[in-house]
């Protein structure tokens, strides 16, 4: 394999991997903030345990997420330097403010929260994870504005034989990147909320606890409902955004070939690349695809065939990725709303099929996350800035195929252990429970 | 106003990034590599882990930014910095990989086992980055073997892994170790009690010698492999840094010997600032230079980013870099407090 491509895997392996970590970060941060507040306000002992057993869920998720994202910090100068040169200028700021304004805020407070319990004042110590939280979303939104800009450049011109910055309130304002932010910000809190919602199902079926996870299966109920519906609002802006400024990218969404106007949408499609058609088009609902993406019936939808097939997104890929990250988002939605009805019901532990399927439904939106990112990553290719610049131009020069290869090993094994660990442990201490203990949680009352 | 204010400005927060990250991650890292030959059980390793416990990513973080302003100020530094020293960056990476999970998983599981294998990458992810970052700091002042046109935009690197561990990237990395591991065992005295505490003074002690006698080499080797003097030859006046560094590296001693490990700490602190601004001094303006040809080197001039940025990122760094110093010099003081056995052992949060 070339440099390009074994780059190209490295980089996708890598993000994805970080990807696994990032989302509970980024929501159950927040959620144990609010549990450690909702503690320190009522003075509820059962909020205290549960900020601990979340808390600890939290951290050990943590740890990965942490080391995994130095790697993406590096990476961008070790295998995309000519990328880097070419739009570092602009490309540099956001990642050079994501650490100075909001990694060293989190790594700062997530230390006195782990290490604070009898250092500090319980307000203290709330703020301390708040902060941490606060930090954590907003380095989510420095680094997407980052993604934003390769999909949709802003505020540049090419000068000096590269991408030179001239507005850069157009780079933090890009619309493009503030969907972004919201839509996965908000896929981040369903996750959270529906690994709060699984494990607690776990429990409630062994009736272990069962008011502290009736307890957090109502809270995270709430959480997943009201964040699964606005993913789907802001996955629908998305679309809209994308039908503007990537026609291409919609056009591989939808498996569009010909350019129509009112054109419709079918449930039921199975593309075929060679033949550059469809090979199946079933249950067309009339319109409705113009009007997605334009609120206009008589949009005009771009069709592959408008392209240069070198300048086609991988079609199949693509199409499926985005059908079933809806499908999986419209299955979250449905199975939060029934959990807030059945989680009020005093009968809520004898629903035993309906505990089961949470507990098994914990993997569906980390797919959805996954599969999120290859429709925004693949369908972007072949450019690495929409427009702007070929992947195939960005990579490093000096670097070697046998030098990719070998990190890419590297990094496939050395991920692959510490991931089997991450995970093994964070089964473990899911399953173990929250601790029965309380002689640290009377220390801490102690205080004012 | 001019462009190269701007530029200047950068190179010295770009050097003032680097410098407080060797000094912060300096200690841990020596902490770190240090816990095998200082601990005699688990409860003291754990004591040791928990003192760098709640600061350790924190500190990390200064080489992140390091790296991000990097990127966001010098970006054909950054691009050709990172790519030409692929291998061994890779390897550094790794390494602070293992690192930051083995602090959190050591603990997570018993066993004797369990514990012994996160002990041993606990030594290696923390000595390999003080060797290897030593080796690059070497290398950057030595320059290494690329060629640049900046009118056509090519450029080649004719180097390879093997080539970084030259004599003076070795004596270089010796010396970060050795900084490291002074400064390591220092800090260890200043937070533990007892025994441990003893036993880390002495260490410090016993390490100083060899720091000075490869500190001496580094000064003079510096002389014929690097053209980091000239700079001073131009600028005598420029000398007071390296007689900082110098003259600090010596009440290094003093004090330790003294058994005032406070204040060796301080001037272990100072000693790291000091090396790496005399290094950064002799580079001016150099980022990065080339061995090959001087029209190659990568200056604050011919490798930065448009005046625009460089405005934008200076204000960002203004404002929020003495933000983070406050909260930073908060936390540590709720810290202050020496980690004993009976904290570890009571608390199940600890790690
Ligand atoms: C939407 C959110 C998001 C996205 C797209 C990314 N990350 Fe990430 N990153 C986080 C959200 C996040 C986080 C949730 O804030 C993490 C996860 C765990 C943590 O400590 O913070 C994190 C950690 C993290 C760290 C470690 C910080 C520390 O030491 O505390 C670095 C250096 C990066 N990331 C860098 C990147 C880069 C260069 C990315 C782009 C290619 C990237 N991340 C994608
Ligand atoms: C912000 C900086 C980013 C850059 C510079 C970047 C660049 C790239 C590049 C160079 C590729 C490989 C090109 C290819 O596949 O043909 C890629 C693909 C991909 N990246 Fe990104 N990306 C960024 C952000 C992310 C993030 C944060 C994620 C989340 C995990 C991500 C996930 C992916 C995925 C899933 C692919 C598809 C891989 C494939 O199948 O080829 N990307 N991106
Ligand atoms: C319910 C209907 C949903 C719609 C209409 C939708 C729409 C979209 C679209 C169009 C993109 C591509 C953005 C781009 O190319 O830049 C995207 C990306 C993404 N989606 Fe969804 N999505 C939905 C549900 C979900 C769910 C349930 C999750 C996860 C829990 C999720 C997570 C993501 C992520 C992580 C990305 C990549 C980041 C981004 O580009 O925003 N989505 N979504």
């Amino acid at each position: 394999m070339d440099v390009v491509t074994l780059s190209q895997l490295q980089f996708a392996a890598t993000c994805m991997f970080h990807w696994i970590f990032v989302p509970l970060t980024l929501g159950l941060s927040i959620m144990t903030a609010w549990m450690e507040t909702k503690y320190v306000t009522t003075g509820d002992e059962t909020w205290l345990r549960m900020t601990k057993f979340w808390g600890k869920l939290f951290l050990i998720n943590f740890a990965l997420g942490v080391v995994t994202g130095i790697t993406m910090e590096f990476q961008f100068g070790l295998n995309w330097a000519e990328y880097s040169r070419y739009v570092g200028d602009i490309f540099g700021a956001p990642l050079a403010m994501e650490a100075t304004i909001t990694f060293f805020l989190e790594s700062v407070f997530i230390g006195v929260w782990i290490f604070g319990w009898k250092k500090i004042s319980k307000k203290v110590h709330a703020l301390s994870i708040w902060l941490a939280a606060i930090a954590t979303n907003l380095s989510a939104l420095f680094i997407l504005l980052a993604n934003a800009w390769m999909q949709k450049p802003v505020g540049y011109v090419i000068r000096n034989g590269r991408a030179e910055m001239t507005d850069f309130m157009a780079v933090l304002t890009n619309p493009y990147g503030w969907i972004k932010f919201s839509h996965t910000l908000m896929s981040g809190y369903a996750l959270a909320a529906f690994v709060i919602m699984g494990v607690s199902a776990w429990h409630l079926l062994r009736a272990n606890e069962i008011e502290f996870f009736k307890r957090s299966f109502r809270m995270a109920a709430v959480w997943a409902f009201v964040a699964s519906m606005i993913v789907a609002m802001t996955g629908d802006f998305h679309a809209v955004e994308i039908a503007k400024v990537q026609p291409s990218k919609f056009a591989a969404m939808e498996s569009i070939w010909e350019t129509k106007r009112n054109a419709g949408m079918c449930l039921l499609v199975i593309p075929d690349s060679n033949n550059e058609c469809n090979a199946v088009e079933k249950l067309t609902i009339p319109g409705m695809l113009s009007f997605m993406a334009f609120h206009d019936t008589n949009g005009e939808i771009k069709g592959l065939k408008e392209f240069p097939k070198e300048l086609r997104p991988p079609v199949t890929p693509i199409f499926l990725s985005f059908r079933m990250m809806v499908g999986l988002g419209t299955f979250m939605i449905f199975a939060s709303l029934i959990g807030i009805i059945l989680s009020r019901r005093d009968n809520f532990v004898e629903k035993r099929a309906f505990l089961l399927l949470m507990v098994l439904a914990i993997p569906a939106p980390y797919l959805a996350q996954q599969l999120g990112w290859i429709v925004a990553e693949l369908g972007r290719q072949p450019w690495i800035v929409y427009g702007v610049m070929k992947t195939s131009d960005a990579v490093s020069k000096s670097v070697t195929a046998t030098q990719v290869a070998l990190s890419l090993l590297g990094f496939t094994v050395l991920y692959g252990i510490l991931g089997a660990i991450d995970i093994y442990l964070l089964f473990k201490y899911a399953k173990k429970g929250p601790d029965k203990d309380l002689s640290n949680i009377i220390d801490m009352k102690g205080r004012a | 106003m001019d462009i190269s204010i701007f530029q200047i400005t950068w190179f010295v927060l770009w050097s003032v990034l680097w410098a407080v990250y060797f000094m912060l991650d300096g200690f841990v890292l020596g902490t770190g590599f240090l816990s095998t030959f200082i601990a005699k059980n688990d409860t003291e390793k754990r004591v040791l882990i928990n003192a760098i416990g709640p600061v350790w990513d924190g500190n990390e973080v200064w080489l992140l930014t390091a790296g991000g302003a990097t990127f966001a100020a010098f970006p054909t530094t950054y691009a050709l910095m990172f790519s030409n020293l692929y291998s061994a960056l890779i390897l550094l990476l790794f390494s602070l990989i293992v690192r930051g999970v083995s602090f959190e998983f050591r603990g997570k599981l018993d066993g004797a086992t369990w514990k012994g294998t996160w002990d041993k990458a606990i030594l290696v992810s923390s000595f390999l980055p003080a060797l290897l970052l030593g080796v690059a700091f070497g290398n950057i002042f030595s320059g290494i073997p690329m060629r640049n046109d900046f009118t056509t935009l090519q450029f080649t690197y004719e180097g390879s892994l093997i080539g970084l561990l030259n004599p003076y990237g070795l004596v270089t990395g010796v010396l970060f170790v050795l900084l490291f591991a002074v400064h390591g065992s220092l800090y260890i005295s200043l937070k533990t009690v007892g025994d441990l505490k003893d036993r880390a003074t002495a260490m410090a002690n016993r390490l100083w010698p060899a720091l000075l006698i490869v500190a001496v080499v580094f000064l003079g080797y510096t002389w014929p492999a690097t053209k980091l003097y000239d700079n001073f030859f131009k600028t005598p006046a420029l000398l007071i840094v390296p007689v900082i560094a110098v003259v600090s590296l010596l009440l290094v001693k003093v004090f330790a010997g003294r058994n005032e490990t406070g204040k060796a700490f301080i001037f272990s602190c100072l000693t790291i600032l000091f090396v790496v601004f005399t290094g950064v001094t002799g580079l001016f303006p150099n980022l990065l230079p080339s061995n090959l040809d001087a029209a190659s080197n990568l200056t604050i001039f011919n490798s930065s980013s448009s005046l625009l940025t460089l405005k934008i990122m200076t204000a960002v760094a203004l404002i929020m870099v003495p933000i983070v110093i406050c909260y930073k010099i908060w936390v540590y003081r709720i810290f202050r407090a020496r980690v004993t056995e009976e904290d570890v052992l009571g608390d199940p949060g600890a790690y």
